[in-house]
């Protein structure tokens, strides 16, 4: 793109367009989300230490980044293969499978939450089978893990999907004819095709998981210490009308997903890059 | 086949049996309960106010989606990939995030709060926040959609129209519109859903007052933490509904544009 050289366009409307997307973006993004900045900048170092290292504070975010990551993981193993299957097997339904995917992407939280609350609580359609096997799920840490799970499953799939379907099947089939075995072929030929799609899919999960409230609240039960999602924390300490110790903790987040996302585009860099060979 | 029965399982527990959970528990009581739960005054006001506040983001997410594909597909300028990262901002902040922040702006502690006090104006706890904070969260859905394909596209028709004599609001109602009409309706659809069904941000700024300014999940969770699920899961069904037929219309083009490539 040389941009120095490119000719002014004839096409009209360029100041218009880009003066109001500026001012909105500013007006309804970048305002608001400095103010936080601000905010906390406006808070003493100790204050803003005490606030983001407070044991509760910890354990939310052990909790968050735990759970998160569990989650993520999860989908990336059993994302692949949902892609694998949808790319590479044809089965009856396939279409509606594939579309039922993005499920999560449609279905409000507040929805997928009490819905995975009632299956998963000790009377419900799940938690009454893993009752007896003293497996419980509704309000402890794998309740988080779940609902994370729910939120995070289309991001793999839909990553890994595309870069699957370019993938030509002769190239497997040429190493398995040199005398690659199954496992080498995944191993050695797949899986490094692969990684930077699951390494991006992952990354998203784990970045969409880390802010999710309402599927999460409803299923954890929100026990300090326990059971508190940093998202739910940040709205208790609002409601004690907390805003510095609200503020510092939305602050701690915000940063945590900005070094995510620039993880992210990083990682799309590279996937492009690989496959550009 | 193992590989098939793994995946279908998964999803099956992971998709269909939610699904079904929220189906099934709305008509526990019979349709009946159903009607009495989605058609009483609090459902009915919350109903208005999620169709109201998606009455007005939507559209103005709409055109800023359109203004700014068309300044950054159309046009080269410096800044162009720093502008694109910031479009797709509100995807990295948390929800409850996206609340607290014009809690910090608007609420009574806020920047604007003591002037907003003194002229009597309600930003926090009332409909302007639930508008603003379900705007911010549902900012890049258009743009999103919208920006890669007009690159796709290109300019040469725009300049060809203009060049033959068309001024820009022709070029872009005759030649543009008609191009990116089904990418943008799909932004519309998305941007939608996520509107109708916007729950951590519009949390924080709503303040719960029924009859007031309850959305449809935040009546939901209402309805839900009063242990009257039946009525929770009817409300929660509508929206369900719209998340299917957001998925049917997703298809559905992706479909259109299959057959028509």
């Amino acid at each position: 793109m040389a941009r120095a050289r490119t000719p002014r366009s004839i096409l009209p409307g360029f100041g218009i367009s880009l003066g109001f997307t500026v001012a909105y973006l500013g007006l309804i993004v970048l305002v608001p989300l400095s103010a936080a900045f601000l905010r906390a900048a406006g808070m003493s170092l100790h204050d803003f230490v005490a606030a983001v290292t407070s044991p509760r504070v910890v354990a939310a975010y052990r909790l968050s980044f735990g759970a998160s990551f569990a989650a993520g993981l999860v989908n990336m193993a059993f994302g692949l293969v949902v892609a694998w299957v949808l790319v590479r097997y044809s089965f009856p339904g396939k279409r509606l499978i594939d579309a039922l995917v993005d499920l999560p992407f449609a279905l409000p939280t507040a929805v997928a939450g009490i819905a995975l609350t009632s299956l998963y609580s000790p009377g419900g359609w799940v938690g009454r089978f893993l009752e007896p096997m003293g497996l419980r799920v509704a309000f402890t840490w794998t309740g988080v893990f779940v609902a994370l799970t729910f939120i995070g499953l289309p991001f793999v799939v839909r990553t890994v999907q595309p870069v699957l379907q370019d993938l030509e099947p002769e190239i497997e089939e040429a190493a398995s004819t040199l005398g690659a075995s199954r496992m080498q072929v995944v191993t050695r030929v797949l899986l490094p095709e692969l990684a930077p799609s699951l390494l991006t899919g992952f990354a998203l999960a784990f970045a969409r998981a880390l802010g999710e409230y309402g599927s999460v609240v409803f299923i954890s039960g929100n026990m300090p210490m326990k059971t508190e999602i940093v998202p739910f924390l940040i709205i208790t300490k609002l409601e004690q009308y907390d805003y510095g110790g609200a503020t510092a903790i939305a602050v701690v987040m915000l940063v945590s997903s900005f070094i995510l996302l620039l993880f992210i585009n990083l990682l799309q860099k590279w996937s492009r890059r690989s496959h550009a060979i | 086949m193992l590989l098939t029965a793994v995946a279908l399982l998964f999803l099956a527990f992971f998709l269909v049996l939610p699904l079904a959970a929220v189906f099934i528990q709305a008509f526990e009581k019979g349709a009946g309960y159903f009607l009495k739960s989605v058609l009483e005054p609090d459902a009915l006001s919350a109903i208005r106010l999620t169709l109201l506040t998606v009455a007005i983001v939507v559209p103005a997410n709409v055109v800023f989606g359109v203004a700014a594909a068309w300044a950054i597909a159309k046009f080269s300028f410096r800044g162009k990939s720093i502008l694109t990262t910031l479009i797709d901002l509100p995807f990295a902040v948390s929800p409850v995030i996206a609340g607290l922040v014009y809690v910090l702006v608007f609420g009574a502690q806020g920047w604007f709060g003591p002037w907003l006090i003194a002229h009597n104006v309600r930003i926090i706890f009332a409909v302007p926040g639930i508008v603003l904070a379900t705007a911010f969260v549902t900012f890049p859905f258009v743009a999103r959609e919208l920006i890669p394909l007009m690159q796709a596209q290109g300019t040469d028709e725009e300049c060809s129209a203009v060049a033959l004599g068309a001024n820009g609001w022709q070029t872009f109602w005759r030649v543009t519109l008609p191009n990116i009409r089904w990418g943008l309706f799909y932004g519309v659809i998305l941007c939608n859903a996520r509107a109708m069904g916007e729950f951590g941000a519009v949390s924080v700024v709503s303040g719960h007052i029924r009859g007031e300014t309850n959305t449809m999940p935040l009546h939901v969770e209402v309805l839900y933490n009063d242990y009257n699920i039946v009525a929770a899961f009817a409300v929660a069904s509508l929206l369900a509904l719209l998340a299917l037929a957001t998925l049917a219309i997703r298809t559905a083009i992706e479909w259109r544009t299959e057959g028509s490539a």
